[in-house]
């Protein structure tokens, strides 16, 4: 018994360095669990509010980008007035009838936020944004997030009372369900970790007929993103040879480094979705269950 | 000045220094990551106890951590480097008494050629761990030696610079006070 006091006092600090290494990277392999609890959520606040600080005067430097994308989107917003269009025939009256579908509540699919970027990163192969809205706002986790010109940013992994923190596509686990404008083809754009401007999209077939230039928009088949939102433009097209598809490499259309104003978009009708494909599974393996 | 308000003010200095503008810099190159604010760790005196300099190393990396959401990452290079410090030290400067009359590591005082050694091997051995273990995620072997290289030489270039252009006054410990 002595011995063993006279081997903890001897090796005090070596036994403590273990100790402290041991809580490091416990915090680090356990992350996904861990963040949500108690990093977060008090250090989000005190990060949040230095950040705040810091992009007042940032904001400065990215003013002129800035407007001209406001204007280029009030630019494509104005062009779909009703007032632009003339109805063709005299005898016809176009009317927006509040009762969209065989019911007599509306319902709405989409909805916009406007949020700002407090903090921001391209330099890391994990980057993340955060934002000056949290949940006592409405921001909950899995919403999009879109850029002032219209472009994917990412989606929300976490949110404390008065920020919130997006998983930006330049991150090693960002998978975007999109799909091409052309042919409507569906893929995943994720990220190779090389350069902040590029974007990878990954599971098109080798039939499919695509030429540099072509857009990719988000797919359709999404719960969390809004479809036909622009994520970037082919600039190189690549065949994978052992697997027989595309390997195509991306221009964002965001601007990550320079991200300043964005819309956080809600799908209000996702809690029922997931609903709806989870009992379609549990119903499935039910059915496995019965019949041998 | 007090050295422990020194030091905190020091700490957040390096901290904000890191978070908003070197992590900030547009992107040069993927392996290109610059980092300063482990010279904080480098900069203590020799005086500090063991023990505080492990808490420090914890504080330091943890701090970063809360800005970069990485929990655990930089803490874990940070602690490292902290417990390997005492070490080095014994090795570059003689272990006579008389001969520590300055107060912590600067090139000043321990001359450039010992100082530089002491920072390349902390630099050298932060940036081996951090880059390890986030290469332990994902990446390739040879990504990891290649960042590994050139993040150590872009400190080391960083470092030179901060002590060519903040020389710090040398105080002297003498046996009057």
């Amino acid at each position: 018994m002595r011995n063993i006091f006279l081997f903890i006092r001897r090796y005090f600090v070596f036994l403590s360095f273990l100790a402290l290494q041991g809580v490091a990277l416990w915090m680090l392999f356990t992350y996904n669990r861990f963040h949500r609890a108690a990093f977060l959520g008090v250090a989000s606040e005190v990060t949040g509010s230095i950040n705040t600080q810091v992009d007042k005067v940032d904001d400065y430097f990215h003013l002129q980008d800035e407007n001209r994308r406001v204007h280029l989107m009030n630019d494509s917003l104005l062009n779909l007035l009703r007032e632009n269009y003339n109805v063709p025939d005299s005898g016809q009256e176009m009317r927006v009838d509040s009762v969209r579908v065989d019911s007599v509540l509306q319902y709405r699919r989409y909805m916009y936020r406007a949020a700002k970027v407090v903090y921001n990163s391209v330099n890391f192969e994990n980057n993340y944004i955060q934002l000056n809205r949290g949940s006592n706002h409405g921001i909950r986790e899995n919403m999009a997030v879109v850029s002032s010109g219209g472009a994917i940013i990412g989606v929300i992994i976490n949110t404390s009372p008065n920020f919130s923190q997006v998983l930006s596509l330049l991150h090693t686990k960002s998978r975007v369900p999109a799909a091409l404008k052309k042919t409507g083809t569906t893929g995943t754009v994720l990220w190779d970790t090389k350069d902040p401007r590029f974007l990878t999209l990954e599971g098109i077939s080798r039939d499919v007929e695509v030429k540099r230039g072509d857009t990719v928009l988000t797919s359709r088949y999404s719960y969390n993103f809004p479809p036909n939102f622009m994520i970037g433009r082919i600039v190189d097209v690549r065949i994978n040879k052992a697997t027989n598809f595309y390997d195509l490499k991306l221009q964002a259309a965001a601007n990550f480094a320079g991200v300043q104003q964005v819309f956080v978009v809600e799908n209000l009708q996702r809690d029922e979705q997931i609903k709806l494909q989870l009992s379609t599974e549990q119903k499935m393996d039910q059915d496995k269950k019965k019949t041998p | 000045m007090n050295d422990l308000i020194k030091n905190i003010f020091r700490l957040t200095l390096f901290i904000l220094v890191q978070v908003f503008v070197l992590n900030k810099i547009p992107h040069l190159h993927r392996y290109i990551v610059p980092y300063l604010y482990f010279l904080f760790i480098l900069w203590l005196p020799f005086t500090v106890n063991r023990m505080v300099l492990l808490g420090a190393g914890f504080l330091t990396g943890l701090s970063l951590d809360y800005f970069t959401l990485t929990p655990g990452l930089h803490t874990a290079a940070c602690v490292l480097i902290a417990y390997v410090r005492p070490f080095i030290i014994n090795i570059l400067i003689t272990k006579e008494a008389n001969e520590i009359t300055f107060h912590e590591p600067s090139p000043r005082g321990m001359g450039w050629g010992p100082y530089l050694v002491y920072a390349l091997i902390l630099t050298f051995l932060h940036h081996t761990y951090l880059v390890m273990l986030e290469w332990l995620q994902f990446g390739t072997f040879l990504d990891f030696i290649i960042k590994t290289f050139s993040t150590v030489g872009i400190s080391m270039l960083l470092i030179l610079i901060v002590e060519l252009l903040f020389p710090r006054r040398l105080k002297y410990r003498t046996n009057t006070a």
